[in-house]
């Protein structure tokens, strides 16, 4: 999509301070911190909504997110549209948009992409428990002194450099 | 008026959503290997950003409140449940270091082209309704161990300022023990 060569990353610490002043920002003009989980259960809840409206609503997990409104009045929707938004012009201005796979040496195309969605179909389980994932619960909550939000990045990273013992080879 | 404002305008989640997506891409954090690194000890990014954003959100609130801008109590803290977060966070990180993606992260990744990042989008949202069809035979222990708001300073007992300069000190601490590991790792490649 582009031919210059993209720009180097920022530091982190640059951007992980960025990113700390949008999440303070969000707490004083919000009245609460960033999100993800619940914009997908949000969505997951319209969609068994019109798919079968009864056992929406006689489901207490799906009607509570029903109850927070429609599928793009929910603030954490509008939210994770901006971060596509934002993600996609930064990589725009920075010629990092490229259309691809991005995997390990030694993995192909379809195991990577077959890996990614069972990856990320397990942390949707986990991430309904914990009632958030490393955007509503380890940055929003942490930062606020949360105990369960400590607990979730102490399994989180815990259960994750374990798993990393077993399946190294998909990545190195 | 004391902050804050409002309970949350599309606007004012419109702007920070945009921020967000910024600061992830912009740390390199749409891309799956390098937070895979994390997790292989090759490269500290999610450590050093996580840290920052969160010392940096920390004090923020922190001292706005000890200012008397920002009333602490209003703010959504979220509430805690110790065994289904300890273990739905275990659950979370064994898919994180498959996908080498978290939620947040794989929408840049998808934003900005990548297939890997549009699966994973695409595999938590069915796991999220999967598994929010099946919560009501899951209800006792996805309510168990309720614990309301609770913080950490309550926990030791001791002042909130107290729990904030711990957390700088293992941050500062982590970054500098990060910056060590990462130039080992650069020699031990060459």
């Amino acid at each position: 999509m582009s031919t210059r060569s993209p720009a180097p990353y920022a530091s982190p610490y640059a951007a992980g301070a960025g990113l700390g002043v949008v999440l303070f920002a969000s707490y004083v003009l919000a009245g609460r911190g960033l999100g993800a989980t619940g914009a997908f259960a949000t969505l997951a809840a319209n969609t068994v909504s019109i798919a079968a409206p009864a056992s929406a609503q006689g489901n207490a997990y799906f009607a509570q997110r029903l109850a927070d409104g429609g599928p793009f009045t929910d603030w954490l929707v509008v939210e994770v549209i901006g971060v596509i938004i934002g993600g996609f012009l930064s990589a725009a201005l920075a010629g990092r948009l490229r259309l691809g796979i991005d995997r390990g040496p030694r993995l192909g195309a379809l195991n990577r992409l077959a890996i990614a969605a069972a990856g990320g179909l397990v942390m949707g389980g986990g991430a309904v428990f914990a009632r958030g994932c490393t955007s509503g619960q380890a940055l929003t909550g942490g930062a606020l002194l949360s105990v369960g939000s400590w607990l979730f990045v102490a399994g989180a990273f815990g259960a994750g450099f374990l798993t990393m013992l077993a399946v190294r080879r998909i990545w190195t | 008026m004391m902050a804050p404002f409002t309970d949350g305008s599309w606007v004012v989640a419109a702007f920070v959503g945009v921020g967000f997506g910024v600061a992830l891409e912009r740390a390199g954090l749409g891309s799956a290997p390098k937070l895979a690194g994390q997790f292989t000890l090759t490269d500290f990014t999610v450590f050093k950003v996580m840290f920052t954003a969160i010392i940096t959100a920390m004090l923020g609130a922190f001292w706005a409140s000890r200012l008397g801008v920002l009333d602490l109590a209003r703010v959504y803290v979220p509430e805690t449940f110790l065994a289904p977060q300890l273990i739905g966070g275990a659950v979370f990180g064994v898919g994180f270091a498959l996908a080498g993606l978290c939620p947040g992260t794989s929408c840049v990744s998808a934003a900005t082209g990548r297939g890997d990042g549009l699966a994973v989008v695409l595999g938590f949202f069915a796991g999220v309704l999967a598994t929010g069809a099946l919560l009501p035979r899951l209800l006792g222990f996805y309510q168990s161990t309720p614990r309301g708001t609770l913080l950490l300073p309550s926990v030791f007992g001791v002042q909130y300022g107290i729990v904030v300069l711990g957390v700088v000190t293992i941050a500062l601490t982590g970054f500098y023990v990060a910056e060590r590991v990462e130039q080992r790792a650069v020699r031990h490649r060459t």
